[in-house]
């Protein structure tokens, strides 16, 4: 094996009795000789990383702040407002088929520029649930000819002998609070369209699925679908299906497609169908603007900047340590097995 | 022509052959019974009866596997691995609805892992097949009818055959020794692949077959063989052979074995007994011990710890998944309505809490399972198995000479390459080249031959300049290397001295005392000569190298031995009266032969004057005492040579000669005959008492020394290994002085080292041996060791205080016997290991294993062993790690050896540099694999926290089960192959880095748990900085927010990078290798998410179109990477800086010499590199002698 290798390189090698040796074949691999770079943490190395680290993460820090603090979020918690006073028994009260109109006003403190995203915020909603998440058909909701595939949807698979089409837990709960608003006697209009991915809609829904038999079983969810629209311009339903990763969770309900003054007050008339008190759960709306970097949130802005001036003064530490301790290898003599060299 | 002459010997006249003749008694009774009803007819392969119960062919086959079992057996061996069957387990379980992930993504990567060791094992079972291949199809010529022969594979000989094997062929089968070239059936045998042992052996067929020479006289030879049945017993055999109505037994001197080779004699005619895997050596190969090294061992006990972890958090999260899911349904009230508690599967059913989460236990153990790493076991095993072509492609362990590389025989043990605490070697061939040259010797009291070799050297390095010979050793020395030089060197002799060189020798005085030394040094042997035709030069093979050297010195002295005669041996001599060289021919009448017991070897010649002589070499112990009065004129100046000798490391022997009157003889002649005739179980005793009263009343004639080469560079390279630390022992055979003084020249005893001698020849105990009692004997023997091995001990105490002074311990074999028993070896241990070197002489093979067997359980550290011979099998297979030196001394400690080398020197670098090497990758690599699987699975569970426990993944299935066998696994492999904390020529420079590996300091329990540590922390900073950044607000410009897909998208993006940057960091060799697998990693990663989401969505299903949708033209998605990678990143770095600045570990405090290449502290540098170890505090001890 070997050899025969070893004769390769015989070729050219003048001595033929190198032909048949068993001479490993010098190469850099097998020598382990590659060419390497040794990087050691020297102090210059430590501090210009932690000096580059605070230079880039501050700037970032400060852009991912700003574009934080220009974006105009109002937020508003109505699940108990909306309740009638003099009701005690909630579960019974929103699972009743009362009137349930809510009328809520919001104050807007701020300009707000178009357009304006309007979210609802559950809270204590497990989405994320193992049951919950799986409890769907993609093949239905995609094929038309698909429609019975239902068996991951139970027990929401069929109603009445018939599958359920959109079937399973998801759907089936889906989330059926509507607002209007209204800035003075004007309504303000929510743009529903393009609220969800494009990917869901032309691949994961099909436009010629329409819901069938939906909510018709003897629990009802939530919201019921409009049979003669397909799947995929059900666009509510598309945003509730792509399920949230966490309890806490906000979903895009539309967009305003106006500005909103500093000033103004938006009256919302609400439906307030939902029933999120079983479980505890809050439910806020939502309205704000974005930035390039999306929604209201400080913590990355705030962690970049932390973490940048953290780098700054570690930076500044190791600097002033190794000053001060210019040529500190630590002990060898620690070593325990340098201690008593001679004596094993 | 040479084989004429060798077919008229009948050598069996003049060897005492011990059991040349076997009884019909004893044993042999048994024949046909149970255990004996082997039945062989020979010459008729085709016998009915023959062709039903021995029907094995003489194929062999040393697989593991054969095509059928391949499959079901290697299966079976990986599943044996706890890890491996429980992701069996949890694969088999992904069927069920249990499973958190579909089936197919959990059982793909095992298919990956277990395929990729499947071949591996394959292959190497593939090799072993070639192997065999080659050995079944080598040619013997057998017999088919009417005298034929043909030549035929060895794998189709049938039991019952009559095969021809020709000179320095190998026996292909057990064959019952018929007749041969010589006419009394006589052959000579090479059993070197049996037991290692390089002399010639005689067998010896009956005399009934002796005299079928010739091919046809098999035309109708038929007899039955009947015999023991097959089994290991290389050294028994019992049988009888009924051949022309007579019944003949059989023993042992008839049975060739296969494997050994025929050696001095034309070809031989033999039946086969035996074949295939009936064979004794084959029946006696057992599979080598399976050695596991002990960070393996370790590492499956992280394993289980881990699995620990891994069913407490399963446990935990099912408690609270109970918990919550029984809170869903109370009094029939739906609490989570949306999951519809009131219409549960078992799963998740609320009215039966307590069975939801007995099965909720079950899938968390099978999502968790991402902190087990699938692909440790065969990432190590690949990596090994690089590791080990790097030893055996390493060009400085290539011994050119011989033109043998290292050979890394298994893969296993590498790491423990870099841990061994004590290092126990044999000596003869392991330090020693095992070639023998004559060097001096003494004649009548007269010292000649002024060689001085390494040996001798050192030992007056160590006399200072008290030398013997009171002049200036080294330059003299040097003088005759030069001179030495200038001749052709003469393998095994090395002699000069101008006195009795070239004949010069008849001008000294005593002429007649050195011309009997010279006449029985050529003709006192057994060895055989082998004229070369051409040159009229003489070769000989002999049965030691020992004899060997004897005979060469008498050539070149002008007693060239040249012919051996039936009974006769021919000489060229100086006739020193004449001047003239005559030819001398000497009648041999007797050899009585060498044996351990005895300790000398003696001839009875008869020469041209019919004057009959007894011509003695021995050992001087027993040597003097068998002087007659007269004969004791040189004993004073002799012994005084021999002891000179032994103190230079010289092998000496006693050489006297007594003449016996023809009376005498005829008198001893009788008495042999009838002993050597004699059946009965004490025939060798009565040969061994008749032998020794005629070898009395001797006349001494002067004494031989013969040097036993050191190797190259075995000081330096034991010097080297003490630097690091290591503990040497030398297990020799030889005796006491021998070893002592092999030990100053091989640097393992240094000037100023105080030395305890245990031995057990004080004369108490010999004044008891000669009452023979043993129970006195063993009684005041271990008491005099117990109380020898206390003294010690309490010289080490007192030598505690000084540190300069370290102790050497060294033991005699008797000793050694009582040493070892069990009441007293814990002490003996104690003192041991706490000496710096320990030397046992004149110990057993069995006495060698034994002690390696101590040295491992009692002191828990690793040992390893190092032989050349079959004597050291033992203590190779005992020892954590044998190595084999593959040197002169046939195959069979290669064979049982884990790794081979050519040379003692080559351990240096094999410890020093690959040892160190492995251990440290290895155990990098095995922290690594955890961190990165507990980051990756931690992150899962504390995903958990916020998903009710309902056991749903973070990640998408193919992500989940994808990220151990590509996202994160090639990094950690050219870790493993990579990297070098130092470079070689630093490894050697700074021994004391060796430690690393025997302290375990890179894979202590307290540097896994910080590796498991980092994974959690990692794991945290990942999980909340990612939910944190992305929890509720929009995720883009869009207005669109982040759910599940995206969130474990970003998360999986931050693992992926961290883990692979954290490698980067560790690295401290970074190759374009592992530059393109930590990059690749990362870029894979990436184009792994767009290829996937491109696939169709029921496939990819919530990662359809994610990373080119949603995450890619995100900012946010970026920037929440960039930010959580280096953050989770910055403990760490800020962690090893600091470390490494301020307190280094050895390694860095070498890194940081290497960077500093000119450092200017010489004080620093001495205080890291070793002082007062080997070869620096010898000569310090030189320049000033105390």
């Amino acid at each position: 094996m070997a050899s025969s290798s070893a004769a390769g390189a015989g070729s050219t090698d003048p001595t033929a009795a190198r032909r048949n040796t068993k001479r490993p074949k010098y190469s850099k691999f097998t020598q382990q000789e590659l060419p390497a770079c040794k990087p050691i943490l020297t102090p210059r190395a430590v501090i210009s990383a932690f000096l580059l680290v605070s230079v880039v993460f501050v700037p970032i820090g400060v852009a991912a702040l700003i574009a934080s603090r220009k974006v105009v979020e109002i937020v508003y918690r109505y699940e108990s407002k909306c309740i009638p006073s003099n009701v005690t028994d909630r579960v019974a009260y929103i699972q009743s088929s009362a009137d349930k109109t809510c009328r809520i006003s919001l104050d807007v403190t701020k300009h707000m520029k178009s357009p304006i995203y309007v979210y609802y915020q559950l809270d204590n909603f497990y989405q994320n649930h193992r049951r919950y998440v799986k409890s769907r058909s993609d093949e239905q909701l995609r094929d038309r000819s698909e429609e019975g595939s239902t068996s991951a949807c139970k027990p929401e698979d069929t109603a009445n002998g018939k599958p359920i089409v959109p079937c399973g837990l998801i759907a089936w709960s889906l989330f059926n609070d509507t607002y209007s608003f209204f800035r003075g006697n004007k309504n303000l209009t929510v743009n529903k369209k393009g609220i969800s991915w494009k990917s869901d809609r032309e691949h994961k829904f099909g436009k010629d699925v329409f819901p069938k038999n939906f909510q018709n079983s003897s629990i009802r969810g939530g919201a019921s679908l409009n049979e003669s629209i397909p799947l995929s311009e059900q666009e509510d339903l598309i945003v509730w299906m792509r399920t949230a990763a966490l309890p806490t969770f906000r979903k895009l309900y539309g967009k305003i497609e106006v500005d909103l003054n500093e000033g103004d007050t938006i009256n919302v008339t609400l439906q307030n169908n939902y029933n999120t008190y079983s479980f505890s759960g809050r439910k806020k709306l939502v309205l704000s603007t974005t930035s390039w970097l999306g929604g209201k949130n400080d913590f990355l802005g705030i962690a970049y900047l932390t973490v940048g001036g953290l780098c700054f003064f570690l930076a500044l530490a190791f600097t002033i340590v190794y000053f001060v301790k210019p040529r500190q290898l630590g002990d060898p003599s620690y070593l325990s097995w340098n201690r008593n060299p001679g004596g094993h | 022509m040479s084989g004429d002459r060798k077919r008229k010997l009948r050598l069996s006249k003049i060897y005492s052959f011990a059991c040349c003749k076997a009884s019909f008694e004893g044993d042999r009774s048994q024949i046909g019974g149970k255990g004996y009803s082997w039945v062989v007819f020979c010459n008729e392969p085709d016998s009915f009866e023959d062709g039903i119960r021995n029907s094995a062919d003489n194929s062999v086959r040393s697989t593991k596997y054969t095509l059928a079992t391949f499959f079901p057996k290697s299966l079976f061996e990986q599943f044996r691995r706890v890890a491996n069957f429980y992701f069996l387990v949890t694969g088999t379980l992904a069927f069920t609805k249990l499973a958190p992930y579909t089936a197919v993504s959990a059982i793909l990567p095992l298919i990956i892992v277990i395929g990729a060791t499947m071949v591996k094992e394959g292959i190497e079972d593939w090799r072993r097949k070639k192997q065999d291949i080659l050995v079944n199809n080598r040619r013997v010529s057998v017999h088919r009818t009417d005298g034929i022969f043909e030549y035929t594979a060895w794998k189709n000989l049938r039991v019952g055959n009559i095969v021809k094997v020709e000179k320095d062929e190998f026996f292909p089968a057990d064959l019952l020794l018929l007749s041969s070239s010589y006419d009394d059936a006589v052959c000579y045998v090479e059993t070197m692949n049996l037991d290692g042992e390089t002399n010639l052996k005689i067998k010896q067929g009956l005399e009934a077959t002796a005299s079928l020479q010739g091919n046809l006289n098999f035309k109708k030879f038929k007899a039955t063989v009947k015999c023991e049945d097959p089994n290991a017993n290389l050294y028994s055999f019992v049988g009888s052979m009924e051949f022309e109505d007579q019944k003949y037994a059989l023993s042992t001197q008839q049975l060739l074995l296969r494997d050994s080779k025929l050696r001095n004699t034309d070809y031989i005619f033999g039946a086969v007994i035996f074949t295939g895997h009936d064979t004794k050596v084959i029946q006696n190969s057992t599979d080598p011990p399976s050695k596991r090294s002990r960070i393996e061992k370790k590492m499956d006990r992280i394993i289980y710890f881990l699995f620990c972890i891994l069913f407490l958090m399963a446990f935990v999260g099912s408690i609270f998944f109970g918990i919550i899911t029984n809170d869903d349904l109370q009094n029939g009230l739906m609490k989570r309505w949306y999951l519809r508690p009131d219409d549960s599967t078992i799963f998740f059913d609320p009215k039966r809490p307590a069975a939801a989460a007995l099965f909720h236990c079950l899938t968390a153990l099978m999502l968790y399972g991402f902190f087990i790493p699938i692909s440790l076991y065969v990432s190590i095993e690949i990596v090994k198995v690089l590791q080990s072509i790097f030893i055996n492609q390493d060009i400085y362990m290539y011994y050119k000479e011989a033109d043998k590389p290292a050979r890394a025989r298994t893969s296993n043990l590498n790491e423990e390459l870099g841990q061994v605490d004590t290092i126990l070697s044999d000596k003869t061939g392991t330090l020693t080249c095992n070639s023998m040259e004559f060097i001096k010797c003494s004649i009548a009291g007269v010292a000649y031959g002024h060689g001085t070799k390494e040996v001798e050297k050192a030992m007056y390095r160590r006399k200072g300049s008290s030398s013997i010979l009171g002049h200036d050793i080294e330059s003299e020395a040097d003088d005759i290397r030069d001179s030495v030089d200038k001749k052709a060197l003469i393998k095994g002799f090395n002699f000069a001295d101008e006195r009795i060189m070239n004949g010069n020798w008849v001008n000294e005085p005593h002429v007649d005392v050195i011309c009997k030394f010279f006449c029985l040094l050529a003709v006192c042997h057994t060895a055989i000569p082998e004229v070369d035709e051409d040159t009229g030069n003489v070769s000989y093979e002999a049965e030691s190298p020992d004899e060997a050297a004897f005979v060469i010195a008498a050539r070149e002295f002008g007693f060239e031995f040249y012919q051996r005669g039936q009974t006769s041996l021919s000489t060229h001599e100086l006739d020193p009266v004449s001047g003239k060289k005559v030819e001398r021919k000497y009648k041999l009448l007797n050899v009585l032969e060498f044996n351990s017991s005895r300790k000398r070897m003696s001839v009875i010649v008869e020469d041209e004057e019919r004057k009959i002589f007894l011509l003695c070499k021995g050992a001087d112990s027993i040597m003097f005492e068998r002087l007659a009065n007269n004969g004791r004129e040189f004993e004073e100046k002799t012994m005084e040579h021999v002891h000179e000798y032994a103190n230079a490391g010289l092998r000496t022997l006693i050489l006297a000669y007594r003449e016996l009157d023809a009376e005498e003889y005829k008198d001893f002649d009788n008495k042999f005959s009838k002993a050597k005739n004699l059946v009965s179980a004490n025939q060798e005793l009565l040969i061994e008492e008749v032998s020794d009263e005629i070898e009395k009343n001797l006349i001494l004639l002067g004494a031989t020394a013969v040097e036993d080469k050191l190797q190259d560079g075995v000081p330096e390279c034991i010097d080297k290994l003490a630097q690091a630390g290591i503990k040497i022992w030398v297990l020799t055979g030889d005796k006491m002085e021998t070893a002592i003084n092999i030990g100053f020249s091989c640097s393992l005893l240094r000037q100023g080292m105080k030395q305890i001698i245990i031995h057990l020849d004080c004369p108490e105990i010999l004044a008891l041996e000669k009452d023979g009692d043993k129970m006195a004997i063993a009684k005041a023997s271990r008491q005099s060791v117990l109380l020898q091995i206390s003294e010690g001990a309490a010289q080490l105490a007192a030598y505690k205080g000084s540190s300069q002074q370290a102790l050497a311990l060294i033991i005699d074999g008797k000793s050694l016997v009582y040493a070892l028993e069990d009441n007293m070896k814990n002490m003996f241990l104690e003192l041991a290991i706490r000496c710096a070197s320990v030397i046992c002489c004149r110990s057993s093979p069995k006495q060698k294993a034994l002690v390696t067997r101590l040295v491992k359980s009692g002191t828990g550290k690793t040992t390893l062993a190092i032989g050349d011979g079959a004597n050291d099998v033992g203590m190779l297979q005992e020892a954590d790690i044998g190595v084999g030196i593959s040197g002169v001394e046939g195959m069979q400690a290669v064979m049982s050896s884990d790794i081979a080398i050519a040379q003692f020197r080559y351990l240096e670098r094999l410890l020093l540099v690959h040892g160190h090497w492995c251990y440290r990758r290895i155990s990098s690599m095995i922290c690594y694999f955890f961190y990165k699987n507990i980051t990756f699975g931690f992150t899962l569970f504390l995903y958990e926290v916020y998903a009710s426990f309902s056991g749903q993944p973070a990640y998408n299935d193919w992500l989940l089960s994808l990220y151990n066998v590509f996202f994160s696994s090639f990094p950690v492999i050219a870790l493993g192959v990579f990297d070098q904390d130092v470079s070689a020529r630093y490894c050697l420079k700074f021994p004391l880095l060796y430690q690393e590996g025997v302290q375990n300091v890179l894979f202590s329990w307290r540097r896994i748990l910080s590796w498991m540590l980092n994974g959690f922390i990692s794991a945290l900073i990942i999980f909340f900085f990612c939910t944190k950044s992305m929890e509720l607000q929009a995720f883009d410009a869009e207005g669109r927010t982040a759910g599940k897909d995206i969130l474990g998208a970003t998360m999986y993006t931050c693992v992926v990078w961290v883990v692979n940057l954290q490698m980067a960091l560790t690295i401290s060799y970074f190759t374009f290798v592992q530059l393109i697998l930590v990059w690749g990693s990362i870029v894979f990663w990436y184009l792994f998410l767009l290829a996937y989401g491109e696939m169709p969505p029921h496939f990819s299903t919530n990662t359809y179109k994610v990373f080119i949708e949603a995450l890619a033209p995100s900012p946010s998605y970026w920037i929440v990477t960039f930010f959580v990678v280096i953050s989770t990143l910055i403990p760490y770095f800020s962690y090893k800086a600091i470390q490494m600045r301020f307190f280094p570990i050895y390694h860095e405090i070498v890194q940081w010499i290497r960077y500093d290449e000119n450092i200017k502290d010489p004080e620093f540098c001495d205080m890291v590199r070793p002082k007062t170890m080997g070869s620096t505090a010898r000569l310090s001890a030189k320049a000033s002698p105390h």
